[in-house]
């Protein structure tokens, strides 16, 4: 087998918490950590695509779709990540995470809003005094493609600027490839230029191509020390998938199971409905356990959703159907 | 062998989003003549289907209201030959639902198809008789453009089933707007057919919404959608017009009233029911220095 030569030495200083032994084993050297990940057990796609399948057809109404629907709108990260971004538009994205509904004061704030690293400044400015986090992408969002020295100069930027998260996305290629011990590497090495902030690893699982493969990252995130795994970038298709999400719930409860520590899951991407996003609710309570309903351990990477999720309260609260007329474009 | 052999029977469904789903409930009830012998069933829609034709119509309002005249024209014009192709159909139809002689049912289909000729070839002449350009005391041009409202529920007419539905649909979409009808509630099927020809001519999915179900159940939950722009209670029951009108100001709606007795429908219309559905905008523009 061609393991490639990377050392995967920086880990136990950087990876925070000590690991338990079985754990801390597994991230030796490459060899290691290679058997580790290929050790993990396959995944059934049959059976995962049922059960998701299954799940997605619980009813959820009245006063429960009301609780789902602010629940959800807590875990937003209200998202623009465009070429066309704009200082005007990032801070009426914050003034819209401050006050989701202009109308309705009672409704939650969202999580953070999530913002490319050179708006980061503007949003830090917008959300000054608020508990709204500022989600920075960094790493040469989207695609990763980029030297070392240049993904770790962009995570510094987004962190001295203020973000309180940042999101970073592995290098793909590489995972693809086998070369584990570089993209664990890189992430213990963005963990560490993060410093204070959180830290979401991106996995991309629109091109990982096999479940086994998305488990495998997200052991990989975390064992390397990820706050949070996230799904996508939403620049790829397919995005989130309740089945991926499903995965990388189960590996956030194993490893709350084996080594005591909590980690969370964001999807992100290709959520546009309350419908959608309550079946995603219901995926975390089913898997990872109702302690994971909390803007700590689940957000929705999303940016229209959002608008659904008023429009919907508003449907529940006054009875009849709303419409996009009421609530904000942006 | 043909004595053996078994009818296919149609089953008439909605018409939503240029599809033909079933109810989203479920349902459907059973549709009768005249003298009560049994039809098809048709499909009864829920609130939910109203949602969903509402989303369908808002989502396709921004390109049929973007059509330019011209096309929106030909392509009712096209509707005009495909209804003109299923002549027979529709007259067999209109006799069942309506319990009338067939050669005047033939004469309503006639009708039907000469009335979605005519409103065919208003829409590239509605900005020229309703619109203006004003004479203004500046150094501006001063233009007023009707526009199309945007989306449009419909309670068609109950007792005529396939002209009285032709002379409200027709008007409403030939100025740009989408629609969602809600179909005679005891003679659905000729609006199930008439939407099999809308699929098949080259109206955009989502232009036309066709539900069929119980008016009284469905009617409220129209006119209360903030995401629908208007009313028309062409065949709204007496006793809930006025509740309908009340929900329907809540957003701010434009209502369409109808007389309590249905009109006779073969009279020849006016464009009053292609003004009901616009609204003027008026532009003033710098002339040149």
């Amino acid at each position: 087998m061609g393991v490639p030569s990377t050392t995967v030495s920086t880990v136990a200083d950087g990876a925070g918490p000590a690991l338990p032994a079985s754990l801390a084993d597994t991230i030796r050297d490459d060899a290691a950590l290679r058997r580790f990940l290929h050790g993990l057990p396959g995944v059934d796609q049959v059976g995962l695509e049922q059960r998701v399948a299954g799940l997605a057809t619980r009813s959820i109404k009245k006063a429960a779709k009301l609780w789902a629907i602010d629940t959800a709108i807590r875990m937003v990260d209200l998202t623009t990540l465009e070429g066309a971004d704009t200082p005007g538009k990032v801070r009426s994205l914050c003034a819209k995470a401050r006050r989701p509904d202009p109308e309705r004061p009672e409704v939650p704030q969202v999580a953070a809003v999530c913002v490319y690293p050179d708006l980061v400044e503007v949003a830090v400015a917008e959300l000054a005094g608020t508990n709204i986090g500022i989600a920075s992408v960094a790493t040469a969002f989207p695609s990763g493609r980029a030297s070392r020295g240049v993904k770790l100069a962009d995570t510094r930027y987004a962190v001295a600027a203020g973000a309180t998260e940042v999101d970073m996305v592995i290098d793909r290629g590489a995972f693809l490839s086998g070369r584990y011990g570089e993209v664990f590497d890189e992430i213990v090495a963005v963990r560490q230029a993060c410093g204070e902030a959180h830290l979401k690893v991106i996995l991309e699982t629109g091109e990982l191509a096999t479940y086994d493969n998305v488990r495998r990252a997200s052991w990989l995130a975390l064992l390397a020390g990820a706050d949070f795994i996230k799904t996508s970038t939403g620049k790829v298709s397919p995005a989130a998938t309740l089945p991926v999400t499903h995965l990388m719930l189960q590996a956030v409860r194993d490893w709350r199971e084996q080594t005591g520590q909590v980690r969370g899951v964001k999807p992100a991407g290709g959520i546009r409905t309350t419908k959608d996003a309550i079946r995603y609710l219901v995926a975390v309570h089913e898997v990872a356990g109702p302690a994971w309903l909390h803007p700590d351990r689940f957000r929705f990477g999303a940016s229209s959703l959002l608008n659904d999720l008023l429009m919907q309260r508003r449907t529940q609260l006054e009875g009849h159907y709303s419409g996009p007329d009421y609530v904000t474009v942006d | 062998m043909s004595d053996t052999r078994l009818a296919v029977a149609k089953t008439y469904k909605l018409f939503v989003g240029g599809a033909f789903p079933r109810s989203e409930s479920g349902r459907s009830y059973p549709v009768t003549d005249r003298k009560g012998r049994f039809l098809a069933n048709a499909a009864q829609a829920s609130r939910k289907d109203v949602r969903e034709a509402v989303a369908a119509a808002r989502k396709a309002f921004a390109p049929w209201s973007g059509a330019t005249a011209h096309n929106r024209g030909q392509v009712l014009y096209r509707v005009a030959e495909m209804l003109e192709a299923r002549r027979e159909e529709f007259v067999a139809e209109v006799t069942a639902a309506e319990g009338i002689p067939a050669k005047r049912a033939q004469v309503a289909v006639d009708a039907a198809i000469d009335r979605w000729v005519w409103y065919a070839g208003w829409t590239d002449k509605v900005a020229t008789v309703l619109g203006a350009a004003n004479p203004v005391s500046g150094p501006y041009f001063c233009f007023s453009v009707p526009e199309p409202t945007g989306v449009v529920g419909v309670l068609a007419p109950q007792s005529s089933a396939l002209l009285g539905l032709v002379s409200v649909v027709a008007p409403v979409i030939a100025t740009g707007n989408t629609c969602v009808v809600l179909a005679s509630e005891e003679r659905p099927l000729p609006a199930i057919t008439l939407a099999e020809v809308l699929a098949t001519s080259d109206v955009p999915g989502g232009v036309v919404n066709v539900l069929t179900g119980r008016t009284a159940e469905l009617a409220p939950w129209l006119a209360s959608h903030s995401d629908v722009n208007a009313l028309d209670l062409a065949g709204a029951p007496g006793e809930l017009r006025a509740d309908l009108e009340r929900s329907a100001a809540d957003t701010v709606k434009r209502v369409l009233r109808a007389p309590v007795t249905e009109p006779d429908w073969a009279r020849q219309p006016d464009i009053s029911r292609l003004r009901a559905f616009l609204e003027t905008k008026t532009v003033w523009h710098p002339t040149g220095i």
